[in-house]
């Protein structure tokens, strides 16, 4: 029976393969997931299978499930053996799994790296066709590093198949591992003139897509570009690089002159829509990139916006949308000649895709004038009122508001028609742009001050409707409005009729349901209005209404503190207590009006969103520069030195503007104002009659007049803003009247000269006065801003690491810079281990030259001859152009180099870069070459060529030059490169404290000399802990900068033995002055679980944190690690005992001092003295103080020939002083602090550490 | 660069998905909901191009899809590829498929989704267009079928598998033949041999 049941089970398992997988899912539609977990199972089954042939089927069956949405990432190994089957069906199978489920983070992936390889060099062309194109997909920055030459040797594949898969795919490589940018770009550049056109487009589109990035490397590419786009036919090949070309143009903008002429042909003579599209937008963007030069490109601007004007009529859509989109680039920098097109931008408002639509929308914001606006928005509010999808409503409404507000409102001239679109717009429902709405309604009404009434009024409306709005609090963004209509209402309450009934209205209990934020916001102007209402009772003497108000709040409030926001409870439950008091003083017959007033008294003014930014940095100050000294690296850099020489003085906070009195106030702003008067940022708001609002709107002296009341204020119900278009009409045309009454009047006196000009009078755009004078306040910037706007870049960008100057690479190059060692791609060797690296800048380079070659490795030995005969070559060449010193140092230093770099290199690109080295004459310079071609006017037949002729003529001089810029261009790289090792260096610290580079730092920290001394030998300040046969560890006690009562013990746990160890537990028995911190919940017995486990012969770090309580005595604590020993047999539980020593020492902590404050602190009379003498030492002074400050966390503040003084401070802000003296073999230290326990315990390990040192 | 191309029917079901950029399984399933919600509401008589997927890439990313009878093809490109280019690619690899399964139907591309992807890539790689022209696409895909015909194709596996399972499983057979249930079992086992 059992092997029946087998045996039905494989039937199935093998009757299956994708299409009945396919089959059976589209025949279990009700059941599909039931159905498909249990071909999941089969598939599982199938993958324990040996046979290649069942786990291929299985794979290709999961790769389909992938796509449903199924996680195969489990299967993921299953996949790699499927990829290296020596056949090419399944290998293929597997490869197009492993790209669609393969990634980063895919921890296999590295077990790939040699079957790729082997694939890669495959005979069968498509064998490596398919790893490429997988590869492709999940190339990873290890696999791009180990295999970036494998594919570069396959650029020059005989195969085009294969050569144009390489070449696409080394984009990827590119981005995934950059260093391999500059030795793979020659070959790259070459693949441009590839007789295979599959190849040569492969090529024009890696290089397109990564000039796009960074297009400032690929300008020199450009006449080669330009020889392909005047010689190819291949449409493809032509769009990228026009596209390209495009990209370059903003650079370069003599490029851009050189292409307006057979760009415009092509546009002339093409058949292609999509070529003449692109050529449209290129030359677009070099007019625009002309746009300050030369004006004198009309006939082309003409063309475009013809062609674009086609296009957009065009009946076909797509070109349509494309018409309107290159339109709106035209619209920055010309934006007269699209706006003749007003009508066809119109038309495709109405154009019923909403694509079409989006990009009209676009095109509108620079199309709308004073004369216009209303008109535009209009119709634009009538489309939101059509629209059905919120994607498309929300963007109207953005539009609506970016196109009214755009340049600090220049074409508003009624902002009550504004304020009322607004509110219109407030109607929307389940809009998500109820903050940009409340944001504008806030800034208009903070900013124009003569609206204020206006805008109070309709605010005062929406919060009394505010339950239409809030209907679904939580799903609708509409209800941010009332913040800004409560913050308007309560801000410019002296503005409201009735501040008594907005003041109800906001204290409705429905009001409980909205966000928290906007509550918050209501309790508080609440507040305000309140003041306005006592202020309005108390003048008008209605004393007992005043106190009902009172009560009415008292009543109300409390809803509010119960809010389960904290900001409203806290806001509420303050609110409460004070307006109690009120009601305790207004029994007492008080009239407080006056007092709450002030509360809420002086003005707020708008201040710019970058102002904080701007703000200039003084002369003198340079916000780089230490204030103090840099601590040592065991403290953190956020710490701010606290005082050391006296307490803290509590800081005063400053006077609040409210406690002062009203003649206070008054003088204060009289100052302000007059600083105001004096600062040329700052627009007044006093009245100067001299100019006139239209001219310079929101920008200057502009008078403030009184609203002109043609137009009613009380709009019953919700305001209809369409009124006003009328009443703008109306309003115009009676100016015009006017003007025209005068002109007649001008010209009655002129009797009536030129009367035809009367009746063709157009109304300009001057024309249009302004309903209301308005003064917009510009928002507040500190004084002498910065005018940079640096526009902050996306440090994140993974392009950015591509942009790598390739110009100089390329052979002929004036300032050839030849690819150092360091940046060949690594080859099929074993990878250099890090520490090796990190040697060589002290590797003795003469040396290493003078050591016989026979003692290097075979395979290496080649390589190394050619290097040599480089070399050779080299100095023959510095002899015959007289070298000087400089350049011998030069080459020691280049040998140097190649000395470090062990990595041997087989690519044949050395002995190329070899050969092109010995001929740098008769090439011109790069940039020069690209100049003289930018120069010749006409399209030069062969661009290539032409600078080889103009050669000669400074052949003699140039051989010389360009040698001496390679020897620059070299040098740069190398203190590069050396800075780079250094960098290199201190992430090595970081990541590991490394004895000797820990020393290096500590001599650093303290001494502000840098004499050149003996180097000092290494010093760590780990010792032991305990050690048995399975592990060691070792360990070193900090203080806690954050925390003056912890310190944290750093212990390195170091696998000592052959088996895996686990499980580690470390604990303490505390004592009562020290305790180890664990976390909550655990008992005082409990260890605390290592982090990490370690396989044999790792060590790794872990960090435990300890309280203390007294740090005057030194302390040692019992403990024990218990962890398990994991072996083949089976695993055993290990503990091995220790003590840890708490030294007074690791409570001091490196803190830098200056000198003056050091003297002050030595004649305080707190401290108690000490002393102690060290014989017999013969250590070099500098040695010396540099173990006291490693050692004891001590740092220098002077030194003055063998004498200096060190100051730290312990966690809990005892001083220590030190005084160092050396005298003959022996040195004495004279010792201040204010703890002399602390003190003697401090010296007797000092001297501790000497002694045992010596 | 493309980053993404989806080929779904009318209904939204994925018939082949490339992700030239990493997302997880449910992100991928999102964005063709998403895609499909924004494609599919669409008129056969708009333009192409569609912005707002706001799951892939941002402001500098395009939806441009064509829709034929029940499928649609949609490809996510950045602003480096040129909108009609695309629009042509989209046609050629569609034609492409057209020559290869000889009148191509979404049941080629249900059942046969392997080498329907097999067809992309010769047409796109790692986002990059590889080859535009139809007739070279064509003769790769050819060469590569032939080679696989050569080597038995997985077609044939099924068969072969189940021998060679049988071949392993053989030691474990003759412990059975003693219980006497042998006379059902090879029996139904010899066809395959």
């Amino acid at each position: 029976m059992a092997l029946k049941m087998v045996k039905g089970s494989i039937d199935r398992m093998f009757d299956k393969n994708l299409q009945d997988l396919v089959r059976g899912i589209r025949n279990h539609k009700e059941d599909e997931a039931k159905y498909i977990s249990t071909c999941i199972d089969e598939i599982k089954q199938e993958l324990k299978q040996d046979n290649i042939a069942v786990k291929a089927n299985a794979v290709c069956k999961l790769t389909y499930l992938q796509m449903l949405g199924y996680d195969v990432s489990w299967a993921a190994f299953n996949i790699i053996e499927v990829m290296s089957s020596s056949k090419f069906t399944y290998k293929r199978i597997g490869y197009l799994a492993a790209s669609q489920c393969f990634h980063e983070g895919t921890d296999v992936i590295m077990l790939t790296t040699n079957q790729i390889r082997k694939d890669l060099s495959s005979p069968n062309q498509y064998d490596t066709g398919v790893a490429l194109t997988g590869l492709s997909c999940f190339v990873t920055p290890d696999l791009a590093r180990d295999l970036a030459n494998d594919i570069m040797t396959l650029m020059s594949h005989t195969k085009p198949y294969i050569r144009k898969k390489a070449v696409l795919i080394m984009y990827k490589v590119f981005l995934k591992y950059p260093e391999s940018l500059r030795p793979a770009f020659p070959r790259l550049k070459e693949k441009l003139e590839d007789p295979d056109p599959g190849v040569q487009s492969a090529a024009v589109n890696v290089i397109c897509e990564l000039a796009r990035r960074n297009p400032k490397n690929y300008l020199s590419l450009a006449p080669l570009f330009f020889k392909l786009m005047t010689s190819s036919t291949n449409n493809w090949v032509l769009i990228k690089i026009i596209k390209l070309f495009g990209a370059l143009t903003p650079l370069e903008p003599r490029l851009g002159k050189k292409l307006i002429e057979p760009l415009t042909n092509l546009i002339h003579s093409t058949s292609a829509m999509s070529l003449l599209y692109e050529c449209v937008n290129t030359v677009i963007a070099v007019l625009i990139s002309l746009s300050s030069g030369m004006p004198n490109h009309s006939a082309s601007i003409q063309l475009c916006v013809q062609k674009l004007r086609i296009l957009i009529e065009d009946s076909d859509q797509n070109l349509k949308y494309l018409g309107l989109l290159a339109m709106s680039k035209i619209l920055k920098t010309h934006p007269k000649s699209v706006q003749s097109h007003k009508d066809l931008i119109l038309q495709c408002l109405d154009d019923k895709d909403e694509s079409i639509r989006l990009r009209a929308l676009d095109l509108l914001y620079g199309m709308v004038s004073k004369k216009n606006l209303m008109e535009i928005v209009k119709k634009l509010m009538i489309h939101v009122d059509k629209a059905e999808g919120t994607t498309y409503r929300d963007e109207l409404l953005t539009k609506i508001i970016d196109i009214c507000s755009q340049s600090n409102y220049q074409y508003i001239t009624n902002f009550e028609w504004y304020i009322s679109i607004l509110v219109e717009l407030t109607r929307l429902e389940g809009t998500r742009h109820g903050h940009l709405i409340a944001s504008q309604m806030l800034d208009v009404a903070i900013r124009v001050k003569a609206i204020r009434g206006f805008a109070v009024a309709q605010m005062a409306m929406l919060l009394d409707n505010a339950h239409l709005l809030a209907g679904n609090t939580q799903r609708n963004g509409i209800c941010e409005v009332l913040y800004a209509a409560a913050w308007i209402c309560g801000e410019f309450s002296e503005h409201l009729e009735d501040p008594l009934q907005t003041l109800e209205a906001m204290l409705r209990p429905k009001v409980t349901t909205l966000p928290g934020h906007i509550q918050a916001v209501y309790v508080q102007n609440a507040v305000k209005l309140f003041a306005a209402v006592l202020t309005r009772r108390e003048t008008a003497g209605e004393k007992q209404a005043a106190q009902e108000t009172t009560e009415m709040l008292i009543e109300k409030l409390p809803q509010f503190v119960q809010s389960a926001d904290l900001e409203v409870q806290e806001r509420a439950s303050c609110i409460l207590q004070l307006v109690k008091y009120i009601q305790k003083l207004q029994a007492k017959e008080v009239s407080v009006a006056e007092e709450v007033t002030a509360l809420f008294a002086g003005e707020l003014n708008p201040v710019a969103p970058k102002a904080q930014k701007k703000v200039p940095v003084p002369e003198g100050l340079d916000l780089d520069a230490w204030i103090n000294e840099p601590p040592s690296e065991s403290e953190s850099e956020d710490e701010k030195p606290k005082a050391i020489f006296q307490e803290d003085e509590p800081k005063h906070s400053r006077p609040r503007l409210t406690e002062l009195d009203e003649q206070e106030l008054a003088r204060r702003r009289e100052a302000r104002k007059q600083e105001q008067a004096n600062n040329p940022f700052y627009i007044k708001s006093s009245p100067s009659p001299q100019k006139s609002y239209q001219d310079t709107p929101g920008v200057d002296h502009i008078p403030v007049v009184q609203i002109d009341l043609t137009v009613p204020l009380k709009v019953p119900g919700m305001p209809i803003s369409d009124q006003y278009l009328k009443l703008e009409e109306e309003r115009r045309l009676k100016q015009k009247q006017e003007k025209k009454d005068k002109k007649k009047k001008k010209k009655k006196e002129k009797h009536g000269k030129s009367r035809r000009h009367d009746s063709a009078h157009t109304e300009s755009e001057e024309d249009i006065a302004p309903a209301q004078r308005v003064d917009i306040v510009t928002e507040e910037m500190p004084e002498n801003a910065l005018p940079s706007d640096e526009d902050d870049k996306d440090s994140n960008d993974p392009y950015k690491a591509l942009d790598i100057d390739l110009d100089n690479l390329v052979s002929g190059g004036g300032a050839y810079r030849p690819l150092a060692d360091s940046e060949k791609l690594p080859v099929r060797t074993h990878r250099p281990s890090r520490t090796e690296g990190l040697k060589s800048p002290d590797v003795d380079t003469t040396a290493e030259e003078q050591r016989p070659k026979k003692s290097k490795e075979k395979d290496k030995k080649k390589d190394k001859e050619r290097k040599k005969s480089k070399e050779e070559k080299k100095k023959k060449k510095r002899k015959k152009s007289a070298p000087t010193e400089e350049l011998e140092e030069e080459e020691q230093q280049h040998q140097g180099e190649q000395a470090e770099d062990k990595i041997s290199t087989e690519d044949t690109s050395e002995a190329k870069e070899a050969k092109t080295n010995d001929v740098p004459a008769a090439v011109p310079t790069e940039a020069s070459d690209l100049d003289f071609w930018l120069a010749t006017a006409p399209v030069p037949s062969k661009p290539q060529q032409q600078p080889l002729e103009a050669v000669p003529l400074s052949e003699p001089e140039s051989p010389k030059e360009s040698e001496k810029d390679q020897e620059e261009s070299s040098s740069k790289h190398k203190k590069k490169k050396h800075k780079k090792e250094k960098e290199e260096k201190k992430s090595k610290k970081k990541r590991h404290r490394s004895e000797n580079v820990e020393s290096e730092a500590a001599v650093h920290n303290g001494t502000a000399e840098e004499e050149e001394e003996e180097p000092l030998p290494p010093m760590s300040n780990y010792c032991l802990l305990a050690e048995n046969s399975y592990i060691k560890m070792v360990y070193d006690i900090q203080g806690n900068l954050q925390d003056g009562s912890q310190v944290v013990v750093s212990v390195i746990f170091e696998n000592n033995c052959t088996d895996f160890l686990k499980s580690m537990e470390f604990n303490v028995l505390d004592s009562l002055n020290t305790r180890l911190v664990r976390p909550s919940g655990a008992s005082v017995h409990d260890g605390i679980a290592v982090p990490f486990q370690l396989p044999p012969g790792v060590s790794n770090e872990a960090r435990f944190v300890f309280t203390v309580q007294s740090i005057v005595m030194p302390q040692k604590l019992k403990g024990t690690l218990t962890f398990i020993v994991k072996t083949e047999d089976g695993s055993t539980h290990e503990k091995l005992d220790f003590k840890l020593h708490f030294t007074c020492t690791s409570y001091l902590i490196t803190t830098p001092c200056y000198s003056d404050a050091f003297a002050k602190l030595l004649e305080s009379e707190e401290l108690k003295v000490n002393a102690l003498k060290l014989d017999s030492i013969n250590m070099p002074f500098h040695h010396l103080l540099a173990k006291i400050c490693f050692h004891h966390h001590f740092s220098v503040v002077e030194r003055i020939d063998s004498c200096a003084s060190m100051y730290s401070r312990s966690i809990q802000g005892h001083h220590v002083c030190l005084l160092v003296k050396s005298g003959d073999n022996s040195v004495s230290i004279d010792a201040k602090c204010n703890e002399p326990s602390l003190l003697s315990h401090v010296l007797e390990e000092i001297k501790q550490t000497f002694t045992t040192a010596s | 660069m493309i980053k993404a191309i989806l080929v779904f029917n009318n209904h939204g079901k994925p018939r082949l998905i490339r992700f030239y950029q990493y997302f997880p399984e449910d992100m991928q399933q999102q964005i063709i909901r998403e895609t499909f919600h924004l494609v599919s509401k669409r008129d056969d008589n708009v333009c192409n191009f569609l912005e707002g997927g706001s799951l892939i890439g941002g402001s500098d990313y395009k939806l441009i899809y064509r829709h034929y009878a029940t499928l649609y093809f949609v490809f996510c490109v950045d602003s480096s590829e040129s909108e009609l280019g695309i629009l042509d690619l989209i046609q050629v690899f569609v034609e492409t498929l057209d020559k290869c399964f000889e009148n191509v139907c979404e049941l080629d591309l249900i059942f046969h989704m392997d080498k329907v992807h097999y067809i992309l890539q010769e047409v796109v790689m790692g986002g990059m267009v590889l080859e535009t022209n139809m007739n070279e696409i064509v003769g790769q895909v050819e060469n590569q079928s032939r080679l696989e015909k050569s080597e038995g194709g997985l077609s044939g596996a099924p068969a072969r598998a189940v021998s060679a399972v049988k071949n392993m499983n053989l030691p474990e057979i003759p412990r059975n033949i003693n219980i006497g249930d042998i006379n059902i079992k090879v029996p139904n086992l010899s066809p395959f041999v």
